[in-house]
């Protein structure tokens, strides 16, 4: 779960760590209020998430009243890459002579934290990491220990930080580890930080991931991350629902249990000539009200022409799951767009003889569903 | 033969008074596992469907001879549950089916871990199959029939849907082991496979991966430098948009090309390893390497 900027900002500050002074605004004339009162030059700074904001419009420099105004209106209600921007970051513009990265994530691979520092900040680190990888320094932790105070020294200095500012961003370093382990953080990040002519640190970029599995014992962050949430009707519904799903291009929609077993069931839809509309794994032991709600999502996506369910039962059954289907069908006068069920394992000779053939077409075999979802999509585009 | 599951296995489900460990352990006795044991802190002394319930792993492994224990605990405990299996003398083999483990409590187990012997299968898996001997977690067992193909994979469903692609052409399983889709996991890939090669009885392995991290890399490194043992593969997620979790918090494409399917297939191909565009190709690329 991913916190916006102005509230990994408030996290950061809160723990300790430089960051410029700044408001949140909502609209055009709290923007301009927050410019005046912070004094210019400002950067407005839409809050979504959104990889490469500045170069897409959501990130302007101005320099008076008439400048803020002009770019809040631009900036507030924009679509930026797909996202509705319904709030602004006003920030004090921080004059600076360097721009460091600073990070801690997991290192699946490793099964270990690191900790990373890179003198080529202010630009997008994946890149970085990609064409010059000796430019970040990086240091694992052992999580039994955490981080050691000379393990944020070594590699700052390995990053070759200038001496002056090496203590104080040592200290953000050793601040954002702890944060990053008090909070369950996937990752938390710095970039850039910058480092001014009078040699000060100050975080112009805040970055918090947080790990979903983990909101449980964090209640302050879930909270922060209710006001976080973004995304389509759908995939709120979707949550909603409790449903792990993935909105798509295509026009079939697929319905299936199990992460690895949908995920193919997309690609098989994609060999067959066809194009998934979503992802949508209902889990294990679905309920027939849960496949119920499921068809309800998929049926309320306006681009899907074509459904398919693939359920291979390990702890969901498939009397359940057809008791489901029939329940959610029986509803409609006219069925709305066709259904294609494949059911194996668990009960699944029991859930055929539950189906309503009337209301969906059956498949024996994983390839002959999609090929008949996709099928009956390219029938309705024609 | 078979890896990590034989009819030695004795096993000790922790969360047996739990509605899912209860269901799983009645599961678990009518395929023919030996369960001899339950651990639920605070319920020793009682029973779940005829099994003896421990207050401590520990307990159980003494008492009742358990050498293999699986984790029905829910999620905020299941982190301590097993820190306590591998602390634990006598138990060499931990199955963690439990989903939605805090990914830093998962650090910390794996750090313990290096620090022993035992195995851990898991989380967020479906566990560990022998046929026609004992599965320890919640595979179905009637879809897997005994034989001499090794079976690994990150997800369950995509697990069955595969061996029931060899079952019905009457292809047989040594062992199928469910690593987990979770981006901490205890076996990976590549000790599942050095088990299977090891394994005089497994002619042959299917190896399914799914995008997200680069262990399938690496396996595919590890099949062409260390395997005789002949390796089929599969890769879910060729359609996955990179930037977003497809259901297992692994299975996520970073933007920079590393974890896609492509370049797990392509690592793969390039060790020898054919990999099939459907299950059901899958099953042919068996049917030629055995």
């Amino acid at each position: 779960m991913r916190l916006h900027e102005y509230q990994a900002k408030q996290v950061f500050a809160d723990a300790g760590i430089p960051t410029p002074a700044s408001q949140l605004a909502e609209t055009v004339d709290e923007a301009v209020d927050a410019a005046e009162e912070i004094g210019y030059p400002v950067a407005i700074k839409a809050q979504v998430h959104v990889g490469g904001r500045g170069k897409a419009g959501g990130i302007k420099l101005v320099e008076s009243k008439e400048e803020a105004r002009e770019a809040a209106e631009d900036i507030i209600g924009m679509d930026l890459k797909g996202y509705h921007v319904s709030k602004v970051l006003v920030e004090e513009a921080v004059d600076f002579v360097n721009e460091l990265y600073v990070g801690v994530t997991m290192d699946r691979g490793e099964g270990r934290p690191v900790a990373m520092v890179s003198t080529k900040g202010g630009v997008n680190i994946e890149e970085v990491a990609e064409e010059d990888p000796d430019a970040i320094a990086r240091e694992h932790i052992d999580p039994a220990f955490g981080m050691h105070p000379f393990q944020a020294r070594k590699v700052v200095y390995e990053a070759g930080v200038d001496r002056e500012v090496a203590n104080d961003v040592a200290s953000v370093l050793t601040t954002l580890y702890q944060l990053w382990d008090d909070r369950d953080g996937a990752d938390t990040e710095i970039n850039p930080l910058m480092i001014t002519s009078d040699d000060e640190v100050i975080a112009a970029d805040a970055v918090m991931n947080i790990d979903g599995d983990a909101l449980f014992r964090q209640p302050e962050i879930a909270e922060m991350g209710e006001e976080a949430a973004e995304g389509d009707e759908l995939e709120q519904k979707a949550d909603e629902y409790g449903f792990d799903y993935v909105r798509l291009d295509g026009n079939v929609g697929i319905i299936g249990n199990g992460a690895g077993l949908v995920m193919t069931t997309l690609d098989l839809v994609d060999y067959y000539g066809g194009e998934p509309a979503n992802f949508l794994d209902v889990g294990g032991g679905a309920k027939a009200d849960r496949i119920a709600n499921a068809l309800d999502m998929v049926f309320s996506d306006d681009n899907v022409d074509s459904v398919v369910f693939n359920i291979f039962g390990g702890i969901t059954r498939g009397d359940e799951v057809a008791n489901g289907i029939n329940q959610a069908l029986e509803q409609f006068d006219e069925i709305p767009k066709p259904v294609t069920v494949r059911l194996a394992g668990t009960n699944a000779e029991e859930g055929m003889e539950i189906l309503n053939e009337d209301l969906v077409t059956v498949e024996h075999t994983l390839e002959d569903a999609v090929q008949r979802a996709v099928e009956y999509a390219k029938e309705v585009e024609a | 033969m078979s890896v990590l599951v034989d009819e030695d296995t004795r096993v000790v489900v922790q969360g047996i008074t739990g509605g899912e460990g209860k269901f799983h352990t009645e599961q678990m006795l009518e395929y023919g596992t030996n369960v001899v044991a339950g651990a639920v802190p605070g319920r020793g002394g009682q029973e779940v469907a005829g099994v003896p319930v421990f207050d401590t792993v520990q307990g159980a492994a003494r008492e009742a001879d358990a050498n293999a224990a699986v984790v029905f605990v829910p999620p905020a405990f299941a982190g301590d549950a097993c820190f306590e299996a591998l602390d634990a003398k006598g138990i060499d083999l931990v199955v963690a089916i439990t989903e939605g483990i805090p990914t830093q409590d998962m650090a910390r187990v794996y750090r313990k871990l290096q620090e022993t012997d035992t195995h851990l299968v898991g989380p967020n898996c479906p566990g560990v199959i022998t046929p026609g001997v004992a599965k320890l977690g919640i595979l179905p067992g009637n879809i897997f029939s005994e034989g001499n193909v090794g079976l690994v994979s990150r997800s369950g469903t995509l697990t069955y849907q595969v061996v029931d692609n060899l079952t019905n052409r009457g292809i047989g399983q040594s062992t199928a082991i469910g690593i987990g889709g979770d981006p901490i996991i205890g076996t990976d890939f590549i000790g599942a496979l050095e088990q299977f090669e090891a394994d005089p009885d497994t002619h042959a392995v299917v190896m399914c991966g799914e995008i997200g991290g680069e262990d399938e890399e690496e396996a595919a490194r590890f099949i062409g430098e260390h395997m005789d043992t002949p390796v089929a593969g599969f890769i879910a997620g060729r359609t996955a948009p990179p930037g977003k979790r497809m259901g297992h918090a692994g299975a996520i494409v970073s933007g920079s090309g590393t974890g896609t399917a492509q370049s797990k297939i392509t690592a793969l191909e390039d060790n020898g390893v054919p990999v099939g565009d459907t299950p059901e190709e899958v099953a042919d690329h068996v049917e030629d390497l055995l």
